[in-house]
């Protein structure tokens, strides 16, 4: 991933305890104590534990977790909807706990916007107003603000809905209002708090995609809430798993599925969808082993020797699988040539797609290239069944 | 024996003991009206210059300007005709049958009740709905309010200011105004979560979340609320008018005391077509003003 880029928010253990006097708990929560202890012993609630995270500028950062594992609570200490019981939130190195009142606002107006499970637009205000709404506060005349409305209304499909009310939309038409709106202030950063649970399955696909599609050109840093581990594998580059307000786990998608640190995130894993969810370059197996490079067929003798088949490239070139077989087929003249096929897949394939050419191809294993046709490696049948359903999955 | 007296009969203080607390009260009520009755009275002197201006405003204008006045401004709140010719109509009754000054009167000592109950209201509900521990701190006092019986709260009113209209106004918003401070904290409060946090995310200041979004979501609240008021500032009417309030009150006042049945009738009628037709305007006014929340106020 690209590490060149400094943090845009870093967040140093936070602690957020609910409770009437959450400073006296405070350090029984550091030392340790759980979160039923916790309650039981003093009546507060553990929103938070220890949370550490830093976010890149440009990423969308998800943050998972089941209902009632502190995703809403975490998600409003970034533009401080709730402020934390400890712990330092810096947005590009600020710690903005130290905002006064009137920084906090001009902090909210130019550098976070935000998206809301249930839309929070406001009913009394027609879809053109809600989207403006942002500017309107900061100030800025209607003239102004009504224009750049009226373009993020047509970019999210809304044109022509301006003066209508968000009771008379759908769910989805007002989620886009929504996403609108929080584009319209051109902040930095979009925090989407569940911003798609509340919608069907389909229309949650549309936003997704348009999300991706906005993302593409934007560039924002998007903190994207879900419990949904689909939605997680789709639009985050990065993914916190948290539970009982932990930070379980960070890391990239794959990272989620092939390597859960404990069984609260193997049970998300569980029923992804796997093909969906892993490219090819998340499974294959490296060049070293199983691609040769040499001039003929004849070099790779040795070679066969220790594995059933290998991959033959000539000068950098593809030339196909080969063998111990087809060499031998070759040799006794049923076939004029050892070399088996040149199917190939790409890196950036998900496994869904190149599961039925790898299940038509004779040979179990098939080369892989790289974005400008360069072979990169190999994958294997086993490497696929190993990705598809791993064991852990059968118990 | 008479050591186990408790058991039967109530160890009640001695009627001296209480005669001694009631006097010091009285007294110490007495001595402070003497000291400061004549400074509150001042202090109410610009209220009670606007109540006689207002009145007699009322009562001055030709009886059909007013007419027109009326009916034009039920016409422009409710958009209805119906509405409009109904309260004409019934105008037109109550002048036919002797009573339009004591109308008048009523009108405007009820439409200054109720301009001075939103006044100080919702500032009050407002108050509450931000702050938990006044919240705690006023609903008592409400409570008290509405349950104490009006009479009883008449006494240190007249006690200090006397008869007449001030201490009736004083006494007819003690007794109406709970309603609007009530119900503006409860429609502040019942103000979406989600709505009021999309505000702040954004950064609107207080002031822009208070009339941008927690005033106008809770105003079909509020407006039932200042409906209710009205109400009771018309039900109390009767009751203001034994201490000096004049209007459709002391006809009744007088027929009670007189045994007067149609004078009455007539009058209560009165007050009943000036109650329908503040209801009716007032909650025709509010539907219209808050259509476009159509059916789902959550958003
Ligand atoms: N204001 C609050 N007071 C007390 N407990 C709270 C408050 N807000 C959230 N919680 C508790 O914190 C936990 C996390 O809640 P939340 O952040 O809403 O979870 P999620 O968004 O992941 O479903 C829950 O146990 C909830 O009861
Ligand atoms: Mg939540």
């Amino acid at each position: 991933m690209d590490n060149s880029a400094s943090p845009l928010i870093e967040i140093e253990s936070l602690y957020q305890i609910f409770g009437s006097s959450p400073e006296s708990v405070l350090p029984k929560v550091k030392q340790g104590m759980s979160k039923s202890e916790v309650l039981a012993e003093t009546g507060h609630t553990v929103g938070l534990r220890d949370i550490n995270l830093s976010i890149r500028r440009g990423e969308i950062f998800v943050i998972m977790g089941l209902s009632g594992s502190g995703k809403s609570t975490l998600i409003r200490h970034f533009n401080r909807l709730i402020d934390p019981t400890a712990g330092k939130i810096k947005v590009e190195g600020d710690d903005i706990l130290t905002h006064s009142a009137k920084d906090l606002i001009q902090f909210r107006r130019h550098k976070m916007s935000m998206v809301f499970q249930h839309f929070g637009l406001m009913p009394h205000h027609c879809v053109l107003d809600n989207v403006g709404y942002g500017l309107s506060i900061k100030g800025e005349k209607r003239e102004v603000w009504a224009e750049k409305a009226k373009e993020w209304l047509e970019t999210v499909g809304l044109e022509g809905y301006e003066d209508q009310y968000p009771s008379q939309l759908s769910g989805g038409q007002q989620q886009r209002v929504g996403l609108a709106r929080a584009l319209c202030t051109d902040a930095e950063i979009l925090l989407m708090d569940e911003a798609f649970s509340a919608l069907d399955p389909l229309i949650r696909y549309d936003m997704q995609s348009q999300l991706i599609e906005l993302q593409k050109k934007l560039q924002k840093t998007i903190v994207f809430i879900t419990h949904d581990l689909d939605e997680a594998l789709r639009l985050g580059d990065r993914i916190a798993v948290l539970k009982d307000g932990e930070m379980v786990q960070v890391g990239t998608p794959e990272d989620i599925i092939l390597n859960p640190v404990d069984d609260y995130v193997r049970d998300f894993a569980k029923d992804v969808n796997r093909a969906k969810a892993l490219k090819v370059s998340h499974i294959m197996s490296s060049k070293e082993q199983q691609v040769r490079d040499c001039e003929s067929v004849d070099d790779l003798h040795d070679t066969l020797s220790t594995s059933k088949a290998v991959i033959w490239t000539k000068a950098g070139m593809l030339q196909g699988v080969v063998t111990a077989r087809s060499i031998e087929a070759c040799q006794n003249g049923s076939t004029d040539s050892p070399i088996e096929h040149t199917l190939s897949v790409n890196e950036g394939d998900y496994l869904q797609k190149v599961l039925p050419l790898a299940l038509s191809s004779s040979n179990s294993i098939l080369p892989v290239l790289n974005e400008e046709n360069q072979i990169t490696g190999c994958l294997t049948h086993l490497e696929l069944a190993n990705a598809l359903s791993p064991k852990e999955l059968e118990a | 024996m008479s050591d186990h007296s408790w058991l039967t009969e109530f160890p009640d203080m001695s009627r001296r003991e209480l005669l001694g607390i009631r006097k010091a009260l009285d007294g110490t009520y007495r001595d402070f009206s003497r000291a400061y009755g004549d400074q509150i009275e001042a202090f109410f002197d610009p209220l009670l210059s606007f109540l006689i201006w207002f009145e007699n405003l009322l009562l001055h204008t030709p009886w059909w300007l007013i007419l027109g006045f009326i009916s034009a401004l039920v016409y422009f709140l409710s958009r209805s005709w119906k509405l409009s010719l109904g309260v004409t109509v019934s105008l037109l009754a109550i002048g036919y049958f002797g009573m339009w000054e004591d109308t008048m009167r009523t009108l405007s000592i009820i439409t200054v009740c109720t301009f001075l109950s939103i006044a100080i209201g919702v500032p009050i509900g407002i108050l509450m709905a931000r702050s938990n521990r006044a919240q705690s701190l006023i609903t008592p006092l409400l409570d008290i309010m509405q349950t104490m019986p009006a009479f009883v709260y008449l006494i240190p009113v007249v006690m200090l200011l006397g008869i007449g209209k001030i201490p009736g106004l004083i006494a007819v918003i003690i007794y109406a105004i709970p309603p609007v401070i009530r119900l503006t904290n409860l429609g502040i409060r019942l103000v979406p979560q989600e709505t009021l946090e999309a505000a702040t995310a954004y950064g609107a200041t207080p002031t822009q979340r208070l009339f941008g979004v927690q005033l106008p979501l809770a105003m079909p609240t509020i407006m039932a609320g200042i409906n209710q008021t009205i109400m009771m500032a018309l039900a109390m009417v009767v009751i203001a008018s034994m201490i000096g309030v004049k209007g459709l009150g002391q006809p009744v006042l007088k027929s009670i005391t007189n045994q007067y049945f149609t004078l009455g009738l007539l009058n209560g009628l009165a007050i009943v077509a000036l109650a329908i037709m503040f209801d009716r305007v007032s909650q025709s006014y509010a539907k219209r003003a808050q259509r476009h929340l159509g059916d789902n106020q959550n958003g």
